[in-house]
């Protein structure tokens, strides 16, 4: 694999990662626990949707093929999505959200800020843009987990099975297959193992404050990089795509 | 040559300043800072515009006003430039921009608040106070961080119990 190939596939990954994550919030709208934070889903959810318009056109431009970031989007089927697996396991009740959004997003912005250093300029430009906003989603999460988790017996009990639940899906975020390694080595990428230690100390920080257990470290599934993916990210496909499946090249 | 390339550049940004925002229409899109260039290229006009949230959903409809704008002040050859870096922040928001938001009744934000050490600081540290656009009492409640824009979150008032937005700081 070419230098730039690997950055094409890097960035469509990254796409990849957003849009899912866009469509899983999304799911909230109509169902929050409460209005306040059913707008902050559907917010979280524009803000991916942005992030992945974006890298969608970065990758179109980068492989030169004339592909828009629709097409991206909406033209691949799930083998070809590179998103990890821990985006696309169900929402779950409102813990298990927050619990996935506390768990990407502390993984998401490390990632971020690695990248905003890169030589491949518009990559870095991208990233220190969705940092921003990263950040903000972080800081939220962060705060409702203290709230579940130090919250109520019912309401720590259900966050906490939550937490186990996910954390198989964790080790994924940090096995470099080949794009990852060419990422670093070529474009100033993170270095995964780095940023797993930097990721189990804020999410020890995160867990004690809101008086969670880590779970322990077993069998980690994944495959997602690799197209192999849960059955979960059909059926979200399945919805996103349904217009353009029915009616090819509508447009709004 | 000279002159005439100054006078398109002036009179280009005298169009878009009062270009208004599509969700805050008090401010204009040079208030809001998101105006980052004019380059003037013989008769052609490039803008550069940065957008304010990855996701805001009036980044397209602001990039065809510039052009309709533009076009009907006589000035035909336009095209946008969208400008990532540096990203936008609200501390692009002009002084006048920040008065004009007060008036209408949003709380601007805070001045310098975007810079890097608060912004990645400790998630509960980041509470501030926020006065009251209408009273201007600092006796306020956040109900929510998120508002009826991306831009905005939700506060009220306990002196004068109005709710009110509040322009995120970001």
């Amino acid at each position: 694999m070419s230098k730039d190939q690997a950055l094409i596939a890097y960035v469509t990954r990254m796409g990849d990662n957003a849009i899912v994550m866009a469509q899983r919030l999304s799911e909230w709208v109509g169902h929050g626990p409460e209005l306040e934070e059913e707008m902050a889903m559907s917010n979280f959810a524009l803000d991916y949707v942005g992030q992945a318009r974006m890298f969608f056109s970065y990758a179109g431009e980068l492989d030169g093929k004339g592909r828009s970031d629709d097409d991206i989007c909406f033209l691949r089927d799930g083998w070809d999505y590179g998103n990890v697996l821990l985006v696309e396991q169900p929402n779950g009740d409102f813990g298990e959200t927050i619990a996935r959004l506390v768990l990407f997003e502390t993984f998401y912005s490390l990632q971020l800020e690695a990248l905003a250093t890169s030589p491949a300029t518009k990559l870095a430009e991208i990233a220190a843009r969705a940092i921003k906003e990263s950040t903000y989603h972080l800081r939220h999460a962060s705060n409702w987990l203290i709230r579940l988790g130090d919250g109520t017996d019912e309401s720590h009990r259900r966050v906490q099975n939550a937490i186990d639940r996910l954390w198989t899906y964790t080790g994924e975020l940090f096995e470099a297959d080949p794009v990852d390694q060419i990422m670093q080595s070529e474009w100033q990428g993170p270095d995964l193992t780095v940023l797993r230690e930097y990721w189990h100390r804020q999410i020890d920080e995160s867990l004690a404050k809101a008086t969670l257990q880590k779970p322990e470290d077993g069998w980690m599934d994944s495959g997602g990089k690799g197209g192999h993916h849960s059955e979960h990210l059909g059926y979200i496909l399945a919805e996103m795509q349904s217009l353009q499946r029915t009616y090819p090249g509508a447009n709004w | 040559m000279q002159a005439a390339r100054k006078t398109l550049e002036t009179s280009a940004w005298e169009i878009l300043e009062q270009i208004p925002d599509p969700e805050i229409p008090v401010l204009s899109i040079v208030d809001l800072g998101i105006v980052r260039s004019v380059e003037v290229d013989g008769a052609k006009v490039t803008v550069g515009v940065a957008p304010t949230y990855s996701g805001c959903p009036a980044t397209e409809f602001i990039e065809d006003s510039v052009v309709k704008s533009l076009q009907s002040g006589g000035i035909t050859l336009v095209s946008i430039r969208r400008v990532l870096s540096p990203p936008w922040t609200s501390d692009w928001i002009s002084d006048r921009g920040r008065e004009k938001l007060r008036k209408y009744g949003i709380a601007p934000p805070e001045k310098g608040a975007a810079a890097r050490g608060r912004l990645l600081g400790d998630p509960m540290a980041t509470e501030r106070i926020v006065a009251c656009p209408r009273c201007g009492a600092e006796n306020t409640e956040k109900v929510s961080e998120f508002g009826s824009t991306a831009c905005k979150a939700s506060y009220k008032c306990i002196e004068c119990l109005e709710p009110f937005e509040y322009f995120k700081c970001i």
